[in-house]
């Protein structure tokens, strides 16, 4: 009967509730977008990381990887080393550079890593072959678009463009192999891979031996912290970097998004919280008399709040269906919009959707619609029945 | 018959705001009323009926007094006993009706059974069974939209009567009402109380204190008049009782 009488009195101003049903969904929404962002970008990072199921990335002492030109020498004597160790089972060193082409009248520059294509963790291959042969580069589909060319072609690239003399260190024939995706480049971004000693010899960096990148990978079970401190004691020239530090990392560079996903979602949930109470109180009001005849008819002051209270948790509960479809639509486009932010890779989500996301989103929004109906329902329960009937009367 | 209801020196004073002038809406009342009777409270407005009648169905409590109703002492329940009280024993008819309108008029009756856990079944068939008693069998699906000033009022007096309650109280009744449908709801009073219903009546209304076993007149809070109605004592004088101040 409570639940009967809380529905109906919503549906006597069904205009009404429907508004307040939708402003909750518009609150609800925003929140759910803030809980995916507060974690999306995180959890995005780390999967990012983990998918090629490398744990350790060793850079040039004191930078994070890519993060600038410095490089690390000696890479297969390191390479070797590292080998050695029981719980290691894939190394793969990785040298970052420069490939231009001439098209025409026009030049076109695009990222290049050298790699073994054996062991790498940096790209997919969607078709063709992989760059195994000296003289063979797999490339993505920017690079396609930028240069015209298709799979197969040879082309002529250059490396290692010195702007004092204008000339290159390093030109070669060779042949696009195959079409690949490049997991760890921005949005736009065009990319090729070929082989670590073919981009050495192009660039110049072939006599110190040199690479930009380490990723190690290690067997299931492997404690990964006795493996990076190993190597950060015995390989000084490297930082060694785990993925749980790599996630600490980002987690204080992304604190920022955390901050701002609290924040807004906070808003939200407050506009939520004012937006339902405001509707209860004005609909107890509009009721004294009859909640007052209820009293006095012998209707418990429990069975009054609860009744209140449902009415503002079903008002919470329609919106929150609602704003958790509206949510994930917003999300998508927002995501779509922030995936072109510069210099993050382009497979990393802003709004990651996790089932969690939305149990959090929907749990936040029942709390607070059950807090919203506290005023109004202590309000109706504590109504003075006689005055209540009397000013009725008199108005 | 046995004393269902003894009032004795009640007393309410409001307050009007904070600080502000005190009225004596009832001073020292006492009242006696035996299972079956059927007692109107007249007066000019302001008198203090509604405001006594308020206190003798326990939803506002006295500043001073005794109040016992169906042997139990009434001003010292706690809110939660107050409330389980009159659902149990006090049946209210109000001037506005008061009906819920997102209800039909037999959820209306059934509304009090529910609140007191009478199972589905049985608060269906009685709401069914008071609905007929009120003339309204065909009405049972009407929302209080769909029916007359008249026929609201019958639905109403018909959840007063769902838990078959000892006391049935009425606030002006038929203030609402035109004279036609007034007597139709005088006619009903007193086929209750034919029934063996106890009713107390706040009126202006001369037909229904006329149709009531005795009539008390108040003035400024008290109780100056007591008279036992001539049509109903079964002979043509006024049988005035004095006052109990």
């Amino acid at each position: 009967m409570r639940a009967l009488l809380a529905m109906a009195a919503l549906r006597r101003h069904g205009a009404r509730t429907l508004l307040a049903v939708l402003g909750v969904a518009v609150a609800a929404a925003m929140l759910l977008c803030m809980v995916m962002l507060s974690a999306g970008l995180r959890e995005s990072f780390r999967e990012l990381l983990l998918s090629r199921g490398f744990q350790l990335r060793l850079s040039p002492r004191g930078t994070l990887p890519f993060d600038t030109e410095a490089t690390i020498t000696g890479a297969s004597e390191i390479a070797r080393v590292l080998r050695t160790l029981p719980d290691v089972t894939v190394v793969s060193a990785v040298l970052g550079g420069q490939l231009h082409l001439e098209r025409g009248d026009a030049s076109v520059t695009s990222f290049a890593l050298g790699v073994n294509p054996a062991a790498q963790g940096d790209y997919e291959l969607l078709s063709g072959r992989d760059a195994l042969a000296p003289d063979a580069m797999v490339v993505n589909d920017e690079f396609l678009q930028a240069t015209g060319a298709h799979v197969g072609d040879t082309l002529q690239v250059a490396a290692g463009y010195n702007p004092q003399l204008r000339s290159y260190s390093g030109e070669r024939r060779l042949v696009v192999s195959g079409r690949a995706r490049f997991l760890y480049l921005a949005a736009g971004q065009s990319a090729a891979a070929l082989r670590i000693g073919t981009l050495q010899a192009m660039t110049g960096r072939a006599r110190n031996d040199e690479a930009s990148l380490f990723m190690v990978r290690l067997r299931e079970g492997a404690d990964v912290e006795a493996v990076r401190r190993w190597i950060q004691q015995h390989v000084p020239r490297v930082d060694a970097i785990s993925t749980a530090e790599a996630m600490q990392r980002v987690d204080e560079r992304l604190s920022y998004f955390r901050q701002l996903g609290f924040i807004l979602g906070a808003v939200s949930l407050i506009v939520g919280f004012l937006l339902v109470t405001t509707l209860v109180t004005v609909s107890v009001n509009e009721r004294v008399g009859e909640i007052a005849v209820m009293r006095a008819m012998g209707i418990s002051r429990i069975h009054v709040v609860q009744q209140i209270l449902l009415e503002g948790l079903a008002i919470s509960l329609a919106g929150a269906v609602i704003g958790l479809g509206l949510g994930l639509v917003t999300a998508r486009y927002l995501n779509s919009i922030l995936s072109a932010f510069p210099g993050l890779p382009a497979a990393i989500d802003f709004f990651l959707f996790q089932p969690r996301s939305a149990w959090t989103a929907l749990g936040l929004l029942v709390i607070v619609g059950i807090a919203a109906g506290l005023y109004p329902s202590w309000r109706a329960a504590t109504l003075p029945i006689a005055t209540a009937l009397h000013e009725e009367a008199v108005a | 018959m046995t004393l269902l209801l003894g009032a004795h020196n009640l007393r309410r004073d409001y307050e009007l705001g904070r600080g502000g002038e005190v009225v004596h809406a009832v001073r020292g009342v006492s009242l006696e009323v035996e299972r079956g009777d059927y007692l109107a409270i007249v007066g000019p407005s302001g008198s203090g009926k509604s405001s006594l009648l308020n206190l003798l169905g326990a939803i506002d409590t006295p500043d001073e007094g005794e109040l016992t109703i169906a042997g139990r002492r009434i001003e010292n329940m706690s809110d939660r006993e107050l409330t389980d009280f009159r659902l149990r024993n006090i049946g209210f008819v109000f001037q506005r009706f008061y009906l819920l309108p997102v209800l039909t008029a037999r959820e209306n009756v059934e509304l009090p059974m529910a609140e007191a856990g009478v199972s589905r079944a049985d608060r269906r068939a009685r709401a069914s069974e008071l609905l007929r008693y009120v003339g309204l069998e065909r009405r049972e699906r009407h929302r209080p939209t769909q029916l007359s000033g008249g026929e609201q009022q019958r639905v109403a007096i018909a959840r007063a009567l769902a838990n078959r309650p000892a006391l049935l109280l009425a606030d002006e009744p038929t203030g609402e009402l035109d004279a036609r449908t007034g007597e139709e709801i005088i006619a009903l009073f007193e086929r209750l109380n034919a029934d063996g219903t106890t009713l107390i009546v706040v009126t202006h209304d001369e037909g229904l204190a006329s149709a009531a076993r005795r009539a008390v007149h108040m003035k400024d809070g008290a109780i100056v008049h007591q008279e036992v109605s001539r049509v109903r004592a079964g002979n043509d004088d006024t049988g005035a009782v004095p006052s109990q101040e």
